[in-house]
């Protein structure tokens, strides 16, 4: 979708530039002038405000260091010090707790949605991979960032989690001990996720530019999942997509605010407001609601190893997504049958979500099972054989076609 | 959902000749929508800028009070406000003489003593070297007042400049005597 750059540099600076580093350029190439499809629908919208989450995370996380002590005698104080007395201090930190949650609302409804167009079928297996390497950062971040108050779920979430490492046969004590730098969750644990916590969304920041670069070569997907056959079928990312984004992201935004200033701890758990000890844990101990699908599925498998593998597993089986589905359609639109499936994939992961975080018990654990063998089975079995049988609908010609009123013999969606 | 992102053209509406020179439609939404940005994007960054000036447990410390009981003529005190070393000092009748002598021609920065220490007896300074922050030695350098050993710089018996690369006098704060034996400092 690269064509020809139509950047024309306004003045001698500008042209000096152009010819030593052409800055102005690339960003006009990729955000200006660049060919998108026509007929993009607002759930297009959320790279833009997954974009945005992550420099939000990035500014209020870099003050939230200012102000923060790493240490076990004093990070609890210090979160407390923000709260209190730092300026506008609980504003900051309410958005950036609650920016992690917006963010992975933002990224699940992303992810889906690629799932939904088959935004990850060829040429995209590098964009989707590069995704799933940025959500497997998000979730370390996410994690390591809920231990820096240093609450009883904190201690306790890092315990548990760190824990699952030691599962691993043979060396698995020796690599809890080594993330730890002691025999428990202590002061050299908390010293170096705050370290790695500041880190990796640095290292989210450069994936997130491999990622729109992995877009900008084959260009967008879009709903109808056919690609782009001539420039009748795009418009200029300028004004069109960047107003849409925008429009989108204010949308957002309203939601984002309801949590700051209305309900700025509903997301997250009372017992992290109780000072970390070592030698209580809390009744009844669950991750974020981010997490729950995953934290559901460890514990429907009853062996240590076993729920370990299959948690870890779930994340990673979208890694092979692209190869799994043997569908050659793109777009939900024109697979009748999988539209179907996908439905019960997206209630199948909130289902689970729901049953992480119920008590590990009685029925629990039977509909656990059932939903972590559904989940598996729909990339296992589901996908493989959908693209063999399933009969699609027909496809439009064009991008063009599927929007001309004359042409459009398909009925609404 | 609908598609219905019809594109458009990019031509504008309605160019009608009675409209001619008034801004139409879509400049006034350009402006208006911009100006809200404008003012939304000012908002947040205030809390983000504001938030590095002193917190409430740091202003909570800006004033304080000292017992001077213990202090004779000819002695001095130095005390720690707002981080910064403040010197108090009981004056002797030769260093007050010697002060209020000086005429105001012979200043850098002239300043009469009586308006530096309102009970002579009595001098309070910031212990900060107008030059560069260093902390001045006292009863010493030719005036016999305070004189900073980082570049030199030379202030008499009111702690006011008289020679050296510091271009103003030891600061006063403000503060006021509580009772006979007790200032409040800030």
């Amino acid at each position: 979708m690269s064509g020809e750059s139509t950047y024309q540099p306004s003045n001698g600076f500008t042209q000096w530039m152009d010819t030593r580093l052409p800055l102005l350029r690339l960003a006009h190439d990729s955000f200006v002038d660049y060919p998108t499809p026509k007929n993009l629908n607002y759930w297009w919208t959320f790279g833009g405000i997954l974009t945005f989450c992550l420099v939000t995370q990035i500014i209020t996380g870099i003050i939230l260091a200012m102000h923060y002590t790493p240490h076990v005698d004093h990070a609890f104080n210090s979160v407390e010090h923000i709260m209190r007395n730092v300026n506008h201090g609980w504003l900051i930190r309410y958005i950036h707790a609650n920016g992690a949650s917006m963010f992975f609302l933002a990224v699940y409804i992303h992810i889906f949605r690629g799932m939904y167009y088959g935004s990850y079928k060829a040429p995209r297996e590098v964009l989707w991979i590069l995704g799933v390497i940025i959500y497997l950062l998000m979730m370390a971040a996410a994690f390591m960032g809920y231990v820096l108050p240093w609450g009883q779920m904190s201690l306790w979430g890092a315990t548990v989690i760190t824990n699952l490492f030691g599962a691993i046969p043979l060396v698995g004590d020796s690599i809890a001990t080594w993330l730890w730098g002691g025999f428990s969750v202590d002061n050299p644990t908390l010293n170096r996720f705050f370290s790695l916590h500041y880190l990796i969304p640095f290292l989210i920041f450069g994936v997130v530019i491999l990622h729109i670069w992995a877009l900008h070569v084959p260009g967008n997907n879009n709903p109808v999942g056919i690609s782009v056959k001539s420039e009748q079928d795009t418009v200029p990312f300028h004004p069109y997509y960047t107003v849409k984004d925008g429009f989108a992201l204010v949308v957002f935004i309203i939601l984002f605010s309801y949590f700051v200033f209305f309900a700025p701890n509903v997301l997250g758990h009372a017992d992290n407001y109780i000072p970390a000890n070592p030698l209580v844990t809390p009744a009844h101990i669950v991750p974020e609601w981010y997490l729950l699908p995953f934290y559901a599925i460890l514990r429907a498998i009853p062996d240590k190893l076993g729920g370990v593998i299959a948690m870890v597993g779930a994340i990673f089986i979208l890694f092979v997504l692209p190869w799994l589905d043997t569908s050659k359609i793109r777009s939900a639109r024109y697979r009748p049958l999988f539209k179907q499936f996908f439905l019960i994939f997206v209630v199948n992961c909130l289902v689970l979500g729901y049953l992480g975080a119920m008590p590990a018990e009685g029925v629990y654990i039977t509909l656990s099972r059932i939903c972590t063998f559904y989940y598996f089975a729909h990339f296992l079995i589901i996908l493989p054989v959908l693209g063999l049988v399933e009969k699609p609908r027909e496809i439009p010609e064009s991008i063009s076609a599927s929007i001309l009123p004359e042409t459009a013999a398909s009925p609404a969606e | 959902m609908s598609d219905t992102n019809t594109t458009g053209d990019g031509t504008t509406e309605t160019k009608t000749a009675s409209h001619e020179g008034e801004p139409n439609r879509r400049a006034f939404l350009h402006l208006t929508t911009g100006a809200f940005a404008a003012i939304g994007a000012a908002n947040i960054a205030w809390p983000l800028i504001d938030q590095m000036n002193p917190d409430a447990s740091m202003r909570a410390l800006a004033s304080i009070e000292v017992d001077l009981d213990a202090v004779e003529v000819g002695q001095s005190l130095t005390i720690t406000w707002r981080g910064k070393p403040v010197f108090i000092r009981r004056r002797t009748q030769e260093e007050i003489r010697d002060a209020e002598n000086v005429s105001l021609d012979a200043l850098p920065d002239p300043e009469a003593d009586n308006s530096r220490a309102e009970n002579p007896e009595w001098l309070v300074m910031v212990g900060v070297c107008t030059h560069l922050g260093c902390v001045p030695l006292g009863q010493a350098g030719e005036f016999n007042g305070w004189f900073c050993p980082c570049h030199g710089s030379h202030y008499d018996t009111s702690g006011r400049i008289r020679k050296g690369p510091a271009p103003k006098n030891l600061e006063i704060p403000p503060y006021q005597f509580v009772s006979d034996s007790r200032i409040k400092i800030g």
